[in-house]
């Protein structure tokens, strides 16, 4: 008998963009129940393979069937440190959900009949974090002489600084802006990712001894050098992927054309939707428009529709991508509420040049119309650009999205530290080790944008390579 | 991030300007001449950018001076010693190029006069020959004067309305200064028009001339965008690749039309008045 995927409860579109509450309510135990009963149990479950820290899904999926969440909760804590977050941000239908039997051959991302493997993780992460399930801790005497610094607080800070704390190591994670979390603070909107589940994990790491410096850049206000001379004897880099790309087009430098970073950062960590309560300013517009495809595109276009409901303006946000829909790299999860939502999509266009008035705010865009070419790098079909095909949006907000590259200062301040053609990190692919000895690094600035699970995954090589030394160490 | 001493520089017609000293032995060990703090006065609080204009090593202590002129500053000015920063973050951006150029002349305008001070020290003990300008609107406004002289060889005030000095504006005195001998490097700080003012006046006399600009900030790592300027038509970060820039790079007219992009918030958030 085949069983129809359960859908995820989720506030309607008409209430939800009127504030930044979460819209994905997750299942409740009834629907975990039914949606779990609908896994195969597949002899060689292909799923794992799909999953970058390799989650044994089909075991946890069994022990949500057995009712057994806590054993569930614990086998995925096994791999992942943060269930609770991935199960809301990983792009589940290009990994463990694309590989699942169900998922239809050649399929580019996974089908609905797919196992929801993601709200299932989800439903365990709350289980385990409202019933206060903490991770056993394996604290070792020995290790406890042992320091280290974490420069960076979001995702692979975050996971490198709780495994070496539950090893009984000491961990400072230095952050240099005002809040810890990284990109799950500034960039990710709490109606993605509240801040009670974030908060739920860094608390966690406090009780495990782990100490936060915020307001503290690494790079700046102290070397590297100096930090092993403070007696750090390894150092992990989770600097991430901040720097954001423009598109070098004339005009873009006009008033209220704003990079994905800055808008979501105003919105998200400095709280600007609540302007004057909250001091930080953020404008809106009548005709918004959002350039890029990727999450960040999604995740400024349903802030920007918010804003717009918020200050009683008619909604109208349009998402202009130089592809099509299908090439998008956001989770499709996100381009769906984005268009229940009632954003607006323009594929297949490319941004010329932005015109504005007189006191130096953005009036409009001049567009190129584009066609899909052969595939670039990337695997994706390359858009060429169609001779003659220019036309006018009118545009008084414009959110540029197109990619976010390595954070160079703490790079720019380390010339030991060696860097590849992007800036990103150079590391031993096993050890995540950098060219300077007890350095490591992992998440974005390595290799470049990625997940939260990849970051997490690279979090926890170094992690190992760490305690390594420290048992090395040890036995000299 | 414990504000240990506060001083009202000034305070008249309106206009008060104010220095606090604050405790921060990471900071203070490690700022130079030219660089940048970024702060926060509560949990509700902008981020807004302040150039530090005196570090204590040996104490641990920063000094910032500004005009209270914003919500945020005015809520700062309400502060005093004993309490606490919400946030303070830095050094930031690059410290000035400090060598021995030879003759340099310094311009400061309002409040810039004391972002000017920290460079006068560091570019005189370089072994430089040091002529500032200082331009007020009037004599009672004038700050730092005795600090900037023992700074300088030589000093030159300028007031709007002649009331102490000479009538007139710093271009007008630096103008004087260029056609009568030759100095291999500028540094003004200042309101926009006064640096604009600078740029045009040096340009014609092909000297090199470094300004600090005073770009809208929110995290000053580099990760925002909110500060970039174009510089010879490039585009560049203020908070990572200045303050400092060469004046006769800079499209000053789109850096005025930036820093207005919240000019209606700001006179709405300034009819409320910050907690006192």
């Amino acid at each position: 008998m085949k069983k129809e995927p359960i859908k995820v409860r989720e506030e309607s579109a008409e209430i939800r963009v009127g504030n930044f509450e979460e819209v994905v309510k997750g299942y409740s135990e009834e629907e975990a129940l039914l949606e779990a009963s609908r896994c195969l149990q597949c002899k060689n479950p292909v799923c794992i393979s799909g999953c970058p820290v390799g989650i044994d899904i089909k075991k946890f999926i069994y022990q949500i069937t057995q009712k057994d969440y806590q054993s569930a909760y614990f086998t995925i804590r096994e791999k992942n440190n943060f269930p609770s977050i991935c199960g809301r941000v990983c792009p589940a239908e290009y990994q463990c959900r694309k590989a699942c039997i169900l998922t239809k051959k050649g399929s580019p991302f996974a089908s609905e009949q797919a196992i929801n493997i993601h709200f299932l993780e989800r439903f365990v992460g709350d289980y385990g974090k409202n019933n206060k399930l903490d991770v056993p801790v394996e604290k070792e005497e020995r290790f406890s002489k042992f320091k280290v610094a974490v420069v960076g607080s979001g995702p692979a800070g975050l996971c490198c600084a709780g495994e070496l704390a539950r090893k009984g190591v000491k961990v400072d994670i230095f952050e240099s802006l005002h809040k810890t979390g990284g990109v799950l603070r500034y960039g990710i909107p709490p109606f993605r990712l509240p801040w009670n589940v974030l908060d739920f994990e860094i608390n966690y790491l406090k009780k495990l001894g782990v100490n936060f410096i915020s307001n503290f850049l690494v790079g700046k206000a102290k070397s590297i050098k100096e930090l092993f001379k403070e007696g750090y004897a390894n150092i992990f880099l989770g600097l991430g992927a901040g720097v954001p790309s423009f598109l070098g087009i004339k005009g873009e430098n006009l008033c209220n054309i704003y990079s994905v970073n800055e808008f979501l950062t105003r919105v998200n960590l400095m709280s600007a939707y609540k302007f004057p309560e909250f001091r930080t300013p953020v404008n809106i517009g009548k005709h918004v428009l959002i350039v890029g495809g990727g999450n960040t595109a999604m995740d400024a276009a349903r802030v920007a529709l918010r804003l717009q409901k918020l200050k009683g303006l008619a909604l109208n946000t349009t998402v202009i991508y130089r592809r099509t829909e299908i090439e998008m790299p956001a989770r499709r999860l996100e381009i769906e509420h984005a268009r229940e939502e009632g954003i607006k999509f323009e594929f297949l266009v490319q941004p010329k040049e932005f015109i504005g008035d007189e006191q130096g705010f953005v009036k409009k865009l001049i567009c190129l119309k584009s066609k899909l070419g052969e595939p670039d790098s990337s695997g994706r079909r390359r858009p060429v650009i169609i001779e003659g095909s220019e036309f006018e949006l009118d545009c008084d907000l414009c959110v540029i999205a197109v990619g976010l590259k390595a954070n160079q200062i703490l790079i720019n301040a380390t010339p030991e530290l060696k860097t590849d053609k992007y800036s990103d990190v150079i590391v031993d692919s096993e050890s995540m080790e950098s060219s300077i000895k007890g350095v490591f690094a992992g998440g974005d600035i390595v290799g470049g944008e990625g997940t939260v699970i990849e970051a997490m995954g690279m979090a926890k090589k170094a992690s190992r390579a760490i305690i390594g030394n420290f048992l090395k160490k040890e036995s000299e | 991030m414990k504000i240990v001493n506060k001083e009202i520089i000034n305070d008249v017609g309106g206009v008060r300007i104010t220095q606090l000293d604050i405790a921060s032995g990471d900071i203070a060990s490690k700022a130079l001449a030219g660089q940048f703090v970024v702060l926060m006065v509560d949990d509700k609080g902008e981020r807004i950018p302040l150039t530090l204009v005196n570090t204590d090593k040996n104490k641990g202590i920063v000094s910032l001076i500004f005009q209270e002129a914003g919500f945020t500053t005015r809520s700062l000015g309400k502060l005093n010693p004993g309490d606490t920063l919400y946030s303070l973050v830095g050094p930031l951006g690059h410290p000035t190029e400090i060598k021995k150029y030879g003759k340099i002349i310094l311009v400061g305008g309002g409040v810039g006069i004391a972002e000017i001070l920290p460079v006068a020290r560091a570019l005189k003990e370089a072994g430089n020959e040091i002529t500032t300008i200082l331009g007020s609107r009037n004599k009672e406004l004038l700050i730092l004067e005795a600090e900037l002289k023992n700074a300088s060889d030589e000093i030159y005030i300028m007031t709007d309305d002649g009331s102490y000095g000479r009538k007139g504006f710093t271009t007008d005195m630096l103008k004087e200064l260029l056609s009568k001998d030759k100095y291999d490097l500028i540094y003004a700080v200042g309101p926009i028009p006064m640096m604009k003012r600078v740029a045009l006046v040096s340009k014609e006399f092909n000297t090199k001339t470094l300004v600090s600009l005073n770009a809208l900030m929110v995290d000053a790592t580099g990760m925002c965008g909110c500060c970039r300027v174009s510089i010879f038509g490039q585009v560049k970060f203020s908070c990572v690749d200045g303050p400092d820039f060469d004046a006769h790079g800079v499209d000053w007219e789109e850096l005025e039309k930036r820093n207005k992009v919240y000019g209606v918030q700001e006179r709405h958030i300034c009819n409320l008045s910050p907690a006192s």
